[in-house]
């Protein structure tokens, strides 16, 4: 039985630079990284030193402050390089690969038989609590909860991104594997959110509340999926794995193996090679981009949400794409007189651009304006399709007022959830940051 | 243009952080970004952005409200010359009416942004352009022969006290270009109101009758024009307030390029014919505006601009989406109920938008008040299941 969720506001963004569906398995390359900064609020504790010798899924370090969650290496060989930013945080942990993965055993545990407590005790200690994220506030999720539900979305509406049925094609039988365990660790439902759309496999995945959605980013978000389903009240908590990280997990129950394989679509206009990798968690990218123009920004994970690395980094931990788009740090004479320039795309009747909806649309950094007070009320409302007012609780996080947030929602949203505001706001105020720093002073302060 | 681009940055080298004129970065910034859009990159936060700023969006409703200026400008040399008596071309009451007004755009713009400047480099952030659409509107709004004097008096008191005072643009209460009417018609009240100051040199002629139909009205008296000139603006007034034709014309601008609300649009208007109605149907004795046909409430005096170019301000204006239809209709209601009951203010709309500006936190307040409540029931409802 699926339910179906039908999103009407939001926005489509047709950028030019998708990925082509063809799957290129990649060479191991020289290193890969895990990056603590990934795994938000975490305080990492190494366990190991430079120069450790590690198989894949042994720990490299754990949370300080829920110990319970401990963080693996997704490939063998020598720990190289632990990189430290300002006040000696740990910004990178850095494995040179060798050249065969050898993994430690974790052994099987079939789910039919386990019960909750072996299940869960076993993805923690395993690594495999990094990917289950919790909401409200976007962190990780603690192993002593038990959550209301968990969300996994296997369909992402954002622009530029991986088509998780294509990456899962060859993975449902673990993909399947992978809910059964979620099933284990809720009361509740486990729901799967699948593109309306899709013939695949996915939608006859058993033991999970099919969402069947439709309508523009974003559509697939898993905060629109929580308020099309069960709206989060306060002192609730959900959980959120991510499409290929289910896989990951059911791979690990059913082989005992931590085998951190993750497809990458590489897409943007500046990359010359678009198309799906096979790869491992934190790879460094260079080892499958190999051309790209001059003066590209390089994004893990999508254009509206991910996080800006270099040209010779690694990945991220969570990110299933790549994205490379020219940095627009070019002067447009006369750009912001209204109807000119329509190349550049916009949501605002202000630009011609509407008139053509099939439009595909060049591309870049640039912020297309400045900074400015907030004016223009209305249009953050057209892309946010959760029950909430966001221009109103964007002011009461900016104010810093605990009890204005709550009241007005902050238990139901992430920063990825305004992610359009960001796009569409006239004024250019920073939403998604704005949003992260009110859920830091909801975490203080209630906890 | 890549030479004129070379020439600005090089402009701007003393202006950059670290240099001599860094504080003033602000005011050349300000001109910088009128030729160019900057090459700013997104640094946090979505790595992409829409092409819409606000520049672009205060330059929409600026060229919404070129109709009604160029016929505003138009009418103040026709009305002069027809109560003259002379007959003269488009070309000489145009440039009768330019003789009056350009000055007053002028000397709105150069006092408004002066004072912009000056707060931006005081409290180092970047112009707002804002200012661009309410120092176009003062003077849109003002009686033909108001001296400049008076112009730039009501521009500070409006930028100073209505807007900086509270934090700048985006924190106001009050629509500032109204603000600055407002202060004048209260400091000035006989240059303001009366029968002698609609018409442009009037008061240098004798025996002309120059007042505005609601003035009329007010006093009791019989009306010489028709709806249709009510509609389409050849009738004394504010500068730009006459033609209806020519604001709904604005009116459409900004509906189809969304930056106007038309939510406070339409449903201002419906207050206005509503209230109309209601005096219509009571047919009580009084003055001559309790008897007036409500259609033609909606096309006379400063009604259809005040909707059109006033009430939609989204800094001062309802925020939220079901306010915005309570606010607009509360507008019209009070605007025509003010005219009708109160002759001394026959321009009702005037107060009745500034009433508004401070009613409509309130009625956002109500509007989220519901979304609030919602919340709040669905957890109570599941606390209730789970005891």
């Amino acid at each position: 039985m699926s339910k179906s969720v039908k999103v009407k506001k939001g926005l489509k963004l047709p950028f030019k630079g998708e990925a082509e569906k063809i799957l290129e398995v990649v060479p191991l390359s020289n290193t890969y990284s895990v990056k603590p900064p990934n795994f938000y609020s975490v305080v990492p504790k190494m366990l190991l030193k430079e120069g450790a010798r590690v198989k894949a899924g042994d720990e490299l370090f754990f949370s300080k402050y829920a110990d319970q969650t401990r963080f693996v290496s997704p490939v063998s060989g020598l720990l190289k390089e632990i990189v430290r930013g300002a006040k000696r945080r740990i910004l990178e942990v850095i494995i040179e690969a060798d050249k065969e993965i050898e993994y430690k055993d974790f052994g099987s545990l079939s789910t039919e038989s386990a019960s909750s407590e072996d299940v869960k005790a076993k993805l923690f200690a395993t690594g495999l609590g990094a990917f289950i994220k919790q909401r409200p506030y976007d962190v990780l999720a603690d192993a002593e909860d038990t959550p209301k539900a968990i969300y996994v979305s296997a369909y992402n509406t954002a622009p530029l991104v991986a088509d998780l049925e294509f990456v899962l094609k060859d993975k449902i039988e673990f993909f399947q594997e992978g809910i059964n365990v979620l099933n284990k660790l809720t009361e509740g439902h486990v729901y799967l959110g699948v593109d309306s759309h899709s013939t695949s496999a996915l939608k006859d995945v058993k033991n999970a509340e099919i969402l069947s959605v439709s309508g523009p980013h974003p559509a697939g978000n898993v905060g629109t999926l929580v308020h099309e389903t069960e709206p989060m009240n306060s002192g609730e908590k959900v959980w959120a794995v991510g499409a290929e990280d289910v896989a990951i997990i059911g791979e690990l129950f059913k082989t005992g193996r931590f085998n951190a394989e993750r497809t990458v679509a590489v897409t943007g206009q500046s990359a010359q090679d678009r198309k799906y990798y096979k790869t491992i968690i934190g790879a460094q990218v260079g080892s499958f981009v190999k051309a790209f123009d001059d003066n590209s920004r390089f994004i893990s994970g999508d254009v509206l949400t991910g996080e800006k690395i270099d040209s010779d980094g690694h990945m991220s931990f969570y990110d299933n794409e790549l994205t490379i788009i020219p940095e627009g740090d070019s002067y447009r004479m006369f750009g912001w007189i209204p109807f000119k320039d329509n190349h550049v795309h916009s949501m605002s009747k202000t630009s011609l651009s509407w008139l053509f909806p099939n439009r595909k649309y060049d591309v870049n950094t640039n912020l297309n304006g400045e900074e400015r007070s907030l004016v223009v009320t209305g249009e953050m409302e057209e892309v946010m399709p959760l029950d909430i007012f966001p221009m109103e609780l964007l002011k009461a996080c900016m104010a810093g007022d605990v009890e204005k947030m709550e009241n007005l929602g902050i238990y139901e949203v992430i920063p990825e959830d305004f992610a359009l505001v960001d796009y569409v706001n006239t004024s250019k105020v920073e939403a998604q940051q704005i949003i992260r720093n009110g859920l830091d002073i909801m975490i203080t302060e209630v906890g | 243009m890549s030479w004129i681009r070379k020439k600005l940055d090089k402009v701007k080298e003393p202006f950059q952080p670290g240099e001599k004129f860094e504080k003033y970065a602000p005011a050349v910034n300000a001109l910088d970004t009128f030729l160019f859009v900057p090459n700013h990159t997104t640094q946090k936060g979505a790595h992409v952005r829409d092409a819409v700023d606000l520049k672009r969006t205060m330059i929409t409703v600026v060229l919404a409200l070129i109709p009604a200026l160029i016929f505003g400008i138009w009418n103040a040399g026709h009305q002069h010359f027809v109560q003259l008596g002379e007959e003269v071309g488009f070309l000489e009451a145009f440039l009768h009416g330019s003789y009056k007004i350009v000055p007053m755009i002028i000397v709105s713009y150069g006092v408004g942004l002066a004072i912009e400047f000056l707060f931006a480099i005081l409290r180092g952030h970047e112009v707002n352009e804002g200012y661009l659409v309410t120092g176009l509107l003062i003077p849109m709004i003002m009686p033909v022969d108001i001296p400049l004097w008076m112009v730039a008096l009501a521009v500070i008191f409006s930028v100073v006290i209505g807007k900086e005072a509270f934090g700048g643009t985006g924190m106001n209460i009050l629509n500032p270009a109204l603000t600055a009417r407002a202060f004048a018609f209260f400091a000035y009240p006989t240059y303001m109101s009366g029968n002698k100051i609609w018409v442009s040199e009037a008061s240098d002629v004798d025996g002309i009758s120059g007042e505005t139909i609601l003035g009329a009205l007010a006093e009791g008296k019989d009306v010489a024009y028709s709806s249709m000139d009510m509609f389409s603006g050849l009738i004394p007034g504010s500068i730009s307030e006459t033609s209806t034709l020519l604001i709904l014309v604005g009116a459409l601008i900004l509906i189809m390029t969304k930056v106007g609300s038309w939510r406070i649009i339409v449903s201002g208007f419906i207050g206005a014919a509503v209230m109309g109605l209601i005096f219509n149907a009571l047919n009580i004795e009084g003055n001559g505006l309790t008897n007036f046909p409500w259609y033609n409430h909606l096309i006379v005096g400063g009604l259809a601009f005040g909707i059109v170019f006033m009430a939609t301000d989204p800094v001062s204006a309802a925020q939220t989406t079901r306010g915005k239809l309570i606010y607009g209709f509360l507008i019209g209601l009070l605007g025509v109920m003010i005219r009708v009951f109160n002759p001394a203010y026959p321009e009702g709309i005037m107060l009745a938008i500034l009433l508004m500006n401070v009613f409509a936190p309130t009625i956002d307040y109500y509007v989220i008040q519901g979304n609030i409540k919602k919340r709040k029931k669905r957890l109570k409802l599941k606390t209730e299941k789970t005891a």
